[in-house]
Formats: structure tokens, C-alpha cells, sequence
């Protein structure tokens, strides 16, 4: 009996410990809540008051709004105004909205198809949050057309470059050392592309999210902790090469795709890209040297068939995805996550690509800054900001 | 080597994608070719054949004002005023004869600060006169001999500057009868010239003391006495307050203000007497077999111009309220700049009954609450 004992004091004693500090945590908020020591900081100002404004929905019924407290203290929507217009609106659900909360504003206004309007909603303080709709166009039902429709334009942007970059696969295979270097030095040069316009696409989506979301650290953190995550797993059975690290191209492409995906979708929904045959056009050239990043790595290798149609829709596919999500249910702080996540596995396999290519060499510090590497890289990022000022709007 | 791929690829597929694209009807992408990506047309490809119903139809219930109108309504009980009551609710103050056998008219007014809702459920941390906006709505007769007492409760030093003729220790700017909190001071003056005048807060800055809420209409009744013109006489005495002919008018004291309630230097919230959209809530009632005269003063903040429209009918208007002859006939409209001021006189005697809307005919100022209706109704009604 003694020896059972013996290990379970400890366990006690060690829960005691832990449950202590928990107890005293538990009694200092209950002693603040309930006197209030801090209540000579009171100054009279008014409680701060926060309002995002999440998503917005034109249609039929008028203008809908997802908005998203984040005061202090519950806040309340007195009134709106639609270009300087009081107007009834109705709130879902009523009442004080919680930090943290959100609800759905609808107000019955006879919006204008192609115009600007200005949402006016003002706090029973008099604080006035104002939402711009830059483009007033029906906001995009999950209608099967619709879907259909959206299905087309991420095949577009995000299929058919991908499977055209891999049928370069056969050309490829022929070249020797130094081409090979410069396939990967171009891949690592779209990559950096990437990673750099992702980053940045990400933290001014989450400049736009609701302050507690704390979208600056949220993009930092996400990228970090995906990186992280993606080189551990890749790592898992020794570090990924050919047709493996080919899989991780296409992982970090495909994400990279469902983010180019949601701001295409977003903005659609929007109404702020009038987006031509031309954008479209543009986005597809600009995605088809991903083909060819996929491919670079597995030229030592003979994938069997299957791998290229995996390939093309790992890569390829969640675009399609994006759309749907980017138009239909669009939030700028998920798709600042989305992004963030993207760009950490961006990152994942530019540093397994640039090792694969250091061990491809003898002398793996010197290849670095050997002419075809240095010049592959920086062809990668020069012909990715070419094509990229196709599909800048 | 990108760029070889697309231009062989292209032809066929620009063809298969545009042919797509037209034939999928979508309400997201424009299908011409041409159109440049830089000057995007908001209404390529938006084909609205495909929407469920027509935006324009959107709901349009409720009054004349449909839709665009504030939701809830104000308790006015809370505020303390209410403005159907405020129309009609002259401060006389108190008289007493003075040994040269004229009369002393003696005001009492406190500035308080007060919270006061301007629309349902907007609350303003307003500066007051006796505790409403506007403030009380002086009115005297030409001649008399004026004695404000001014006490001062609020936090912050104010003032009242009159728009009148006075000595310059009367004048109500610093150094002139602006106070601190907690001070005391008594103007006095005599009551001229006759006419639709208002007081205001002259501490500095005067933009915040104006919009806060310190204003109010100072109407110095003409006195027929004095007129020499029979005609002139009865004029005269039609606008004096408490006389036979004075009584046979309906008068209606109109402040046009505005609330900056987020201090950005742009009003929110527009109203005739503080509380926006008050007399569509509640409409004012006219006996049309009696005539309507008007004491209007405009002390919007930050807009230069408020305007006051009426519907359906035609006024006369005497500026600054200083003459006995309109300065304007028969107009349905008139401006006033930031504290001008001045009396409209009309009549529905031939009109049918029913709601006559007036307004400023700033539309932003009506959408945003300066609006209202008159009930018009005969003796029978």
C-alpha cells in the first residue's frame, strides 16, 4: 500500500501547485471585477467603439451588411444612413452587439447597379462608421450557373497554366546540369515572387479585418507556424526530393492558387474588377511557369501518367475553390489567413527546391552564384512581375 | 518560352474562352475583348435579365417618406422638450412697471450641460439654454427695457450674445459678459429693433459653442403704437404677442439646426427644433381657416445655407422679420445663411385637407432629417 502510494503524493502535490496560482488568478479577476480598484482611471470618455464591416450583400431585397463589433463594451446601431439618407434598416440579431459579435443590417435601399453608395451607421454615441460600396453589382448566389461560371474562371487561372507548365515536362528532361540549375533557380525566382506578393496581399487584407483579430500578427505567425509545420511533415522520412518535393511545389502552388482564387472571387463580389478576357488571359500566363516550377525537381525521375493529372489539380484546383469561397463567403480575415498559410508553404519549398538543387552539385556553396542559377533566379522574378503587371488592377 | 506557349495556344482558346464566357451569361465577367482591364465598365457583362426580381423594388413602404426615414422614436420625455410643444412655447419672462412708466421684461436662463437624444437613440453631449435645444424662445416687446439673468451651471465658460442693438458691455464676448462656471451676470437692453432675432453663445470657439446647442430665437414684437400708417397699425398688432389680432394667427417658432455628433466638422443629424424627423413622426396641425406665421432662424453649423421649402403652397417673407412689408412675395422657397433669420406668413384656407410637407431643400439636409409635414384639416375635420 505504501508503495502504491509513494507515486501518487507527488501527482497531488503537483496538481496542488498547478491548481494555487490557477485559484489565485481566479480570486485577483474576481476581486478587480467586483471593486473595481481601477474606477479613478475613469475619465469620462465614452466607451471606444469599433464596427467592421465583413460582408456586403447587393440584391433583390437591398443592401445587407455582416458587421462585426469590437468595443469596449457592447455597442448599438441607432441609426443608418445611405448616402446621407436616414434609412430603415433592420438588425439580425437585435439589440447591443457583444464585442466579438457579429450581425447582418439590412436595409431596404434602392441601390444603383454600377454606382458608388456610402453606409453610414451610427452608434447611439453618434459615432458614424461609414462602409464604401465602390461598385454597386448583384452579389453572386451559389446558383449552380454561378458555380459553374466561377468553376471556368479558376480552371482558367489555376488549372489550365499548371497543365500547360507540365507539358514542358518532355522537353525538360533533356537538358543537362547547368539547364537543370536554371530550371531550379527559376522556380526558386517565381517562388520568392510568390511569397513576396502573397505576404503583402495578406496584411493589407488583414488591415481591414476587425482589430481583435490583430491581423498583422495573425499573417506573421500563420506563415510561420505553416513553414514550420510543412518542413517538419516534408522532413518526416528524410528531406523531399523528386517527385515528393514535386507534391510539396504543387501543395505550396495550389494554396498560393486558392488565395489568388478568393481575391478574384472577392473581388467579383465586390464589383471592383470588370474582369476582361484579357485579366483572365493575363492570370494564366502569369501562373504557367508554375507548371514548370512543379516539374523541375522530378526531371531525374519517370512519374507514371497519373502524377501529372494530381499534380495539375493539387496545384491547380483549390483556385477553383477560392473562387467559390472568395465570392460567397468572403471575410477579409480568413483570406488573410489563407494567404499567410499559403506563403509560409511558398517558403517550405523554396528552401527544399534550393537544397534539392545544392545537392544536385559538388560544389553546393559556389552553385548558389554560378551564372545559370543566379540568372534562372532572377529571370523567375523578372518574368513574374512582367506578367504580373498584366493582372494588376 | 512561357511566351511561345501562350501565343500558340492562344487563337483557339481566346476563342473557346470568350465563346464560354458570352454564351454563360454571367453577371461577373465582361465578355469584350477589347475592353481595356484599366477602365474597367461597371456594366459589361452585369446583364440584369438574370437577377430574380429588379433592385429598384425594393420594399417602399410606410409614408410619403417610404423608407428614408430614422427608426424608433425619440423620448422626449427624457430630453425634457419636445418639439410639437417647443413650436408653440414662447418664454414672456416676467414685467414689472418702471417709474418712467415703461415695462421691464426679465429673463432668467442657465446654461446646463445635458445630454439629449437628436435622433432615436443618438445621444449628444449638448451645451444648453435651460436645459433644451434650441434654447428658450425669448420674446418682448419693441421698446421695452430687457433684463437677462444669466447664471452659468455649466463646465464650460459661455455667454449670451444677443442679435440686437445694445451697448457694447451687453455684447456677450469675452470681456463683455462672458462667464465662468458657476458666475452670474445680467444683461440689459432695450428691446430693438422689432423683428425675428436670435441669441447664441459667444464663447470662443464659437463653432463648438454653436453646434453644442447654445442658441435660441429672440423675437422683438413691433409696436402698433407706434406705427402712424392705420394699415401699418394692424399689421403691427396682428404680430404682437397676446393681442386680439395676434391671436387669429397660428405662429410657429422653427430653429433649423444640425448635430455634428461625431465632431469630424460635418453634421450628422438635420432637424427643425433639434429632434430629426419629429414632425414626420408627429405632423404639425394647421387650422387652415386660420393664417400661419413662421419665426424661422437658421443656426446650422458647418453647412454656409439651410432652406426652408413649403409644399404645395406660396408665402410672403420679411427678412430679419425688421419690416411690416414683405421683402419677398409669393415664394415657395427661401435660404438663410448661418443665423439669418426671418417670418413667413401664408394660408391654406383654399387648400384640401391633408399632409403638406415642408423641408430644406438641401436634399442631404431633408434625408438626413429636416422634414416634416403639416396637418392641414377645416374646421369640420
Amino acid at each position: 500500500m505504501s508503495d502504491q502510494s509513494q507515486p501518487t503524493r507527488p501527482v497531488l502535490t503537483r496538481l496542488l501547485l498547478v491548481l494555487v496560482p490557477l485559484a489565485a488568478m481566479l480570486g485577483a479577476f474576481v476581486w478587480i471585477a467586483s471593486l473595481d480598484p481601477l474606477r479613478s482611471f475613469n475619465n469620462g470618455a465614452p466607451a471606444v467603439e469599433a464596427l467592421t464591416v465583413e460582408r456586403t450583400i447587393l440584391d433583390e431585397a437591398g443592401i445587407g451588411l455582416l458587421v462585426r463589433a469590437g468595443g469596449s463594451e457592447p455597442m448599438a446601431i441607432a441609426q443608418v444612413a445611405v448616402d446621407d439618407a436616414f434609412w430603415t434598416f433592420t438588425q439580425d440579431p437585435p439589440g447591443p452587439i457583444a464585442r466579438g459579435d457579429t450581425v447582418w443590417v439590412q436595409i431596404p435601399y434602392p441601390w444603383v447597379l454600377g454606382e458608388a453608395h456610402l453606409v453610414n451607421m451610427l452608434s447611439n454615441t453618434g459615432t458614424a462608421f461609414e462602409h464604401e460600396i465602390a461598385v454597386a453589382v448583384p452579389t453572386p448566389k451559389a446558383t449552380g450557373g454561378q458555380l459553374r461560371l466561377q468553376a471556368l474562371v479558376g480552371a482558367i487561372v489555376g488549372l489550365l497554366p499548371v497543365a500547360l507548365g507540365l507539358m514542358f515536362y518532355p522537353a525538360m528532361r533533356g537538358v543537362g546540369r547547368g539547364g537543370m540549375n536554371f530550371l531550379l533557380a527559376l522556380t526558386v525566382g517565381l517562388l520568392a515572387f510568390l511569397l513576396i506578393d502573397m505576404t503583402s496581399e495578406a496584411l493589407e487584407l488583414a488591415a481591414s479585418a476587425a482589430a481583435l483579430f490583430q491581423g498583422s500578427a495573425m499573417v506573421w505567425l500563420a506563415g510561420l507556424a505553416s513553414f514550420l509545420l510543412l518542413m517538419a511533415i516534408g522532413r518526416w522520412r528524410g528531406t523531399p526530393e523528386g517527385l515528393a518535393l514535386a507534391f510539396y511545389i504543387a501543395l505550396g502552388i495550389g494554396l498560393h492558387n486558392f488565395g489568388e482564387g478568393l481575391a478574384i472571387g472577392g473581388a467579383f463580389a465586390a464589383g471592383s474588377a470588370g474582369l476582361g478576357t484579357f485579366l483572365v488571359l493575363g492570370f494564366a500566363l502569369h501562373n504557367v511557369t508554375e507548371g514548370i516550377g512543379i516539374a523541375a525537381p522530378m526531371l531525374r525521375v519517370r512519374p507514371p501518367l497519373w502524377t501529372f493529372a494530381a499534380l495539375t489539380l493539387l496545384a491547380g484546383g483549390p483556385a477553383v475553390l477560392g473562387m467559390w469561397a472568395g465570392s460567397l463567403a468572403y471575410a477579409p480575415q480568413w483570406s488573410a489567413l489563407a494567404l499567410a498559410v499559403g506563403a509560409g508553404a511558398i517558403l517550405q519549398v523554396m528552401v527544399e527546391v534550393t537544397a534539392y538543387l545544392m545537392r544536385q552539385n559538388n560544389d553546393r556553396q559556389v552553385v548558389l552564384f554560378a551564372p545559370a542559377v543566379l540568372g534562372g533566379f532572377l529571370a523567375g522574378l523578372a518574368f513574374m512581375y512582367a506578367t504580373a503587371a498584366l493582372i494588376k488592377v | 518560352m512561357p511566351a511561345d506557349t501562350e501565343r500558340s495556344v492562344d487563337p483557339s482558346r481566346r476563342a473557346l474562352l470568350v465563346g464560354g464566357l458570352v454564351a454563360a451569361g454571367g453577371a461577373a465577367i465582361a465578355a469584350g475583348s477589347a475592353r481595356s482591364q484599366s477602365v474597367p465598365d461597371p456594366m459589361a457583362g452585369h446583364d440584369m435579365s438574370n437577377m430574380p426580381s429588379d433592385p429598384y423594388a425594393a420594399p417602399m413602404s410606410g409614408m410619403a417618406h417610404g423608407n428614408m426615414t430614422t427608426v424608433g422614436l425619440v423620448d422626449h420625455g427624457r430630453n425634457g422638450f419636445d418639439p410639437t410643444s417647443m413650436l408653440t412655447d414662447w418664454e414672456t419672462g416676467r414685467t414689472e412697471l418702471l417709474p418712467d412708466g415703461r415695462t421691464l421684461r426679465t429673463f432668467e436662463v442657465d446654461a446646463i450641460d445635458r445630454e439629449i437624444e437628436i435622433a432615436p437613440g443618438i445621444f449628444f453631449p449638448a451645451w444648453t439654454f435651460n436645459g433644451r435645444v434650441p434654447g428658450p424662445a425669448l420674446r418682448a416687446k419693441e421698446g421695452e427695457r430687457l433684463r437677462i439673468v444669466f447664471r452659468n451651471l455649466g463646465s464650460h465658460p459661455h455667454s449670451m450674445h444677443f442679435h440686437g442693438i445694445h451697448s457694447a458691455r451687453m455684447d456677450g464676448v469675452p470681456g463683455a459678459g462672458l462667464i465662468g462656471p458657476g458666475e452670474e451676470f445680467i444683461y440689459e437692453f432695450d428691446a430693438k429693433p422689432f423683428g425675428c432675432h436670435l441669441y447664441h453663445c459667444h464663447a470662443l470657439p464659437l463653432k463648438r459653442h454653436m453646434h453644442k446647442g447654445m442658441y435660441g430665437l429672440f423675437v422683438i414684437d413691433p409696436d402698433p403704437a407706434r406705427q402712424t400708417d392705420p394699415a401699418f397699425t394692424a399689421i403691427a398688432a396682428s404680430r404682437l404677442h397676446g393681442s386680439p389680432e395676434n391671436a387669429e394667427w397660428q405662429e410657429l417658432a422653427m430653429v433649423m439646426n444640425a448635430f455634428d455628433t461625431n465632431f469630424d466638422g460635418a453634421n450628422e443629424v438635420y432637424a427643425a427644433n433639434t429632434v430629426g424627423q419629429a414632425y414626420m413622426n408627429v405632423p404639425i396641425q394647421i387650422d387652415k381657416t386660420r393664417p400661419v406665421r413662421i419665426y424661422l432662424v437658421n443656426v446650422t453649423e458647418f453647412d454656409p445655407i439651410n432652406s426652408f421649402h413649403l409644399h404645395a403652397n406660396f408665402f410672403n417673407y420679411f427678412d430679419t422679420g425688421t419690416t411690416l412689408t414683405p421683402t419677398l412675395r409669393t415664394v415657395d422657397l427661401i435660404t438663410q445663411c448661418q443665423a439669418q433669420r426671418g417670418i413667413l406668413e401664408f394660408s391654406f384656407a383654399e387648400h384640401e385637407d391633408g399632409m403638406y410637407m415642408f423641408h430644406a431643400h438641401q436634399s442631404e439636409f431633408t434625408e438626413l432629417g429636416w422634414v416634416g409635414m403639416f396637418d392641414v384639416r377645416g374646421p369640420a375635420a
